[in-house]
């Protein structure tokens, strides 16, 4: 175990911390080497004058994103942020509540862009509007803290101007990029992803290895020819999930829960070896232009297999990526200008009565819907469930045709396959959910005491619900989590096989038309209506 | 003194539009280039008019956060609103609205001080709120204050002569210099200073809220990505 104390549960609900100065100050991720910068077209190391430069490339992001601009203006030190960060409640930093978090930006934002700051700092009274230079030390600051938010827009929920720290601390770490200052974790991953096509340098033969092992897997429980294709052209759905999917539990769960619903559905679909991943950190380090290199892998791979339409495992920011920026960076959605002709390319191709993209959850909803997938809920009845809103999907994104059918429509899909569901806290779920502690590309292991200490919120609101009301599961809808709970329940001494995958709850009540589950259920049936 | 105060009024007057308004354009050209509502967001365009609506006219969000912070902001600039529509009286006939208004002003002017003075004790109080609290926050808090403390002063302590005041600021309207001419009155004289100062300061501080309200990209966009798409003039760019 670490050299760090994991929280203690506080009294529940908690009121708010008492603050202890520079508590998480030691806290930073390691510096992305040269050859991780340099291949995302960022600078190798911090470059010479990197004040200057840090200070340009704020102004650019200042005419490029109102939100910076706005945000910067506009906070009025209300306080109504200052007890809902995750990461505040579990390390009581103050630099870790929001207003706090982006005070560190807009200190330098007044000092160099305001005419409050720029006039009183001539005289030495910069203080007076809160007015600092770019300097190391301020750098250093940026650098810790702003690898201390997980970008899961809780804060900006409770801002009366919707303030969102995420646009902040993006905007952050794109300036840090742009000076030779980058995030090891992230920057890696993603020149992984842009050379071989997912976050692991998974390549085409391990890949398709690692699916037909799980199609065995498949078969050898159910007895159907469940198979997960792989650059199949002319399939009709292409499924663009995590690479977690591929390699980590209960992640592969999951993906096995898609492939049986895909096979009970009957419809054709495929995997890509060339866009293997869902994830895209791009969007952690506010790179438009990577974001956009990774989204272009999805769409020229869904051009070239000539797939219809488009479905996204269990992923909480990669479903903010694909829900809401997709179409922006890439052209993969629906309603793109009649001129426009580089989104016009896909588009054209894509069956637009369906959801472009469409969340696996909204796929299986659907058919539930359609009285198209029987379940056997009794598989799933040695389970107590809870769900845990994915921060990303939860204030993010959306599913359905309804605003919080990000909410209905996962936890509909759980309770058409488990009899025992209970919710947490309302204060936890839902809009006002709490992140894992691990997103935001915090996910490693050299912020292990950040994650532990981030997580504090949901394990209370979990022991809560496990205590009273005797949860023993919890469901996750995304990758980050599910690595993330995997890792931190221990700490809190609760069984890391609590933890499942959505759509493993599905995979596992899911009788399929012809397995061996539904014989087994046939027999049942049948010796009950004899003994009647 | 009149006159002097008659060219700060203009100066005030001028800055405090040019600058909002500057500040305003800025925010209007500035794209947003990617689809970022706070969700469950509205789908609908009406959705998102509603929803501001309520931000401006509830504080929702604020409600939903912390109801101290709540009730004190609130009465804070529901008052104020009233007390500024009151003081219409000094630039206009009275009408209608004004004479309705005329009885909740009176007393809106102890709600918008008591509201203040509610928020700058949880500046001083709160643990948390006193650590984000600068030095600008003291200055402004006291500012609003002392305008809003003259101006009760003159209503109930020591009155002055308001009909002079409404023909000094009508003769300031219609430029017309040689007519100023400002009760001597020294709470009448820092009330009025103050209030130019606000005006002076508000397009460079916090105060820009107010409009940065609209155009927050959170609070603002319609959540419809997947059915239309959205792109900014810089990133199309990157298309071509």
């Amino acid at each position: 175990m670490a050299d760090f104390q994991t929280p203690e549960f506080r009294e529940y609900p908690a009121v708010p911390n008492t603050l202890i100065p520079n508590a998480t100050a030691h806290l930073s991720p390691f510096v992305a080497k040269p050859e991780h910068q340099e291949q995302l077209g960022f600078p190798g190391e911090l470059v010479d004058n990197w004040e200057e430069k840090a200070i340009d490339k704020m102004g650019d992001l200042l005419g490029k994103y109102r939100s910076l601009r706005v945000y910067l203006d506009s906070c009025v030190k209300c306080g109504s942020c200052t007890d809902k960060c995750h990461y505040f409640q579990g390390t009581s930093d103050p630099k870790n509540m929001p207003v706090a978090r982006q005070d560190l930006m807009r200190s330098v934002y007044r000092r160099y862009f305001t005419f409050a700051g720029k006039t009183l700092s001539k005289f030495g009274l910069g203080g007076i509007v809160g007015a600092r230079e770019m300097n190391r030390e301020v750098l250093d600051e940026w650098y810790s803290y702003f690898h201390q938010c997980s970008q899961c827009r809780r804060c900006s929920v409770f801002c009366p101007y919707g303030i969102d720290t995420a646009e902040i601390s993006m905007a952050a770490r794109e300036i840090m990029d742009h000076v030779g200052l980058g995030q090891k974790y992230c920057n890696e991953i993603l020149g992984k992803l842009q050379k071989v096509g997912n976050n692991l340098g998974l390549p085409e033969p391990a890949l398709k290895a690692t699916l037909a092992e799980y199609g065995e897997e498949i078969e050898d429980d159910t007895g159907l020819p469940v198979r997960l294709p792989l650059d199949v052209k002319g399939a009709d759905i292409l499924l663009i999930t995590p690479s977690a999917d591929f390699f980590a539990e209960p992640h592969i769960d999951g993906l096995m829960g898609y492939a049986k619903v895909f096979h009970e559905a009957g419809v054709s679909w495929t995997l890509s070896s060339y866009a293997s991943e869902a994830a895209n950190f791009s969007m952690f380090i506010g790179s438009y232009s990577n974001m956009k290199i990774c989204a272009e892998r999805i769409r020229d791979a869904a051009i070239e297999l000539g797939v219809k339409r488009i479905i996204v495992g269990e992923c909480g920011h990669a479903w903010r990526v694909a829900y809401s920026f997709w179409n922006t960076v890439a052209g993969i959605g629906s309603g793109a200008d009649e001129n426009d002709v580089y989104a016009q390319k896909l588009q054209k191709q894509l069956d637009h009565s369906f959801k472009q993209p469409t969340h696996i959850c909204e796929f299986t909803y659907d058919l539930i819907q359609k009285g198209k997938l029987r379940f056997n809920k009794a598989e799933n009845d040695h389970r107590t469930v809870t769900f845990h809103d994915s921060c990303n999907v939860a204030r993010g994104s959306r599913m359905g045709d309804w605003a919080g059918g990000q909410f209905d429509i996962p936890r509909a899909v759980i309770k058409a396959c488990c009899n025992n569901y209970v919710d947490m806290d309302p204060d936890s779920i839902k809009e006002k959910t709490y992140c894992c502690g691990g997103g935001g590309g915090l996910l490693t292991d050299d912020l292990m005491e950040i994650r532990v200490k981030g997580a504090l919120p949901r394990m209370e609101a979990l022991k809560d619900v496990s205590d009273n009301k005797g949860v023993n599961t919890l469901a996750a809808i995304c990758a980050i989590c599910k690595a993330q709970f995997a890792k931190v329940l221990p700490y809190y001494n609760f069984p890391m096989s609590m933890l499942v995958s959505t759509h493993q709850l599905v995979g596992e009540a899911l009788v399929m038309t012809g397995s061996e589950q539904e014989k087994e259920l046939m027999e049942e049936e049948a010796e009950a209506s004899e003994e009647d | 003194m009149s006159v002097l105060y008659a060219l700060l009024f203009y100066v005030a007057f001028v800055l405090l539009v040019g600058g909002v308004g500057f500040k305003i354009y800025q925010y209007w050209s500035t794209p947003a280039p990617l689809k970022i509502p706070t969700t469950p967001a509205p789908t609908t365009r009406g959705g998102v008019v509603f929803r501001i609506g309520r931000e401006v006219v509830l504080f929702e969000s604020l409600f939903k956060s912390n109801k101290w912070i709540w009730l004190f902001g609130y009465m804070f600039h529901v008052g104020l609103a009233l007390v500024l529509i009151r003081h219409g009286r000094y630039f206009q006939e009275v009408g209608p609205l004004l004479k309705f208004l005329q009885p909740f002003g009176i007393y809106a002017g102890f709600a918008m001080v008591a509201g203040l003075l509610g928020l700058w004790a949880r500046r001083i109080l709160v643990e948390r709120i006193r650590y984000i609290t600068g030095p600008s926050d003291h200055l402004i808090l006291a500012l609003l204050v002392g305008i809003g403390a003259s101006g009760l002063m003159m209503k109930f302590v020591k009155h002055t002569d308001i009909v002079a005041v409404k023909v000094f600021f009508q003769n300031m309207m219609q430029f017309n210099l040689g007519a100023l001419s400002l009760p001597g009155d020294p709470v009448l004289m820092l009330h009025l200073f103050l209030v130019a100062v606000l005006m002076i300061i508000f397009p460079l501080s916090k105060l820009l809220h107010a409009p940065g309200i609209f155009f927050s990209p959170t609070r603002n966009q319609v959540d419809n990505p997947r059915e239309k798409r959205h792109i900014a003039p810089w990133a199309a760019e990157m298309e071509k």
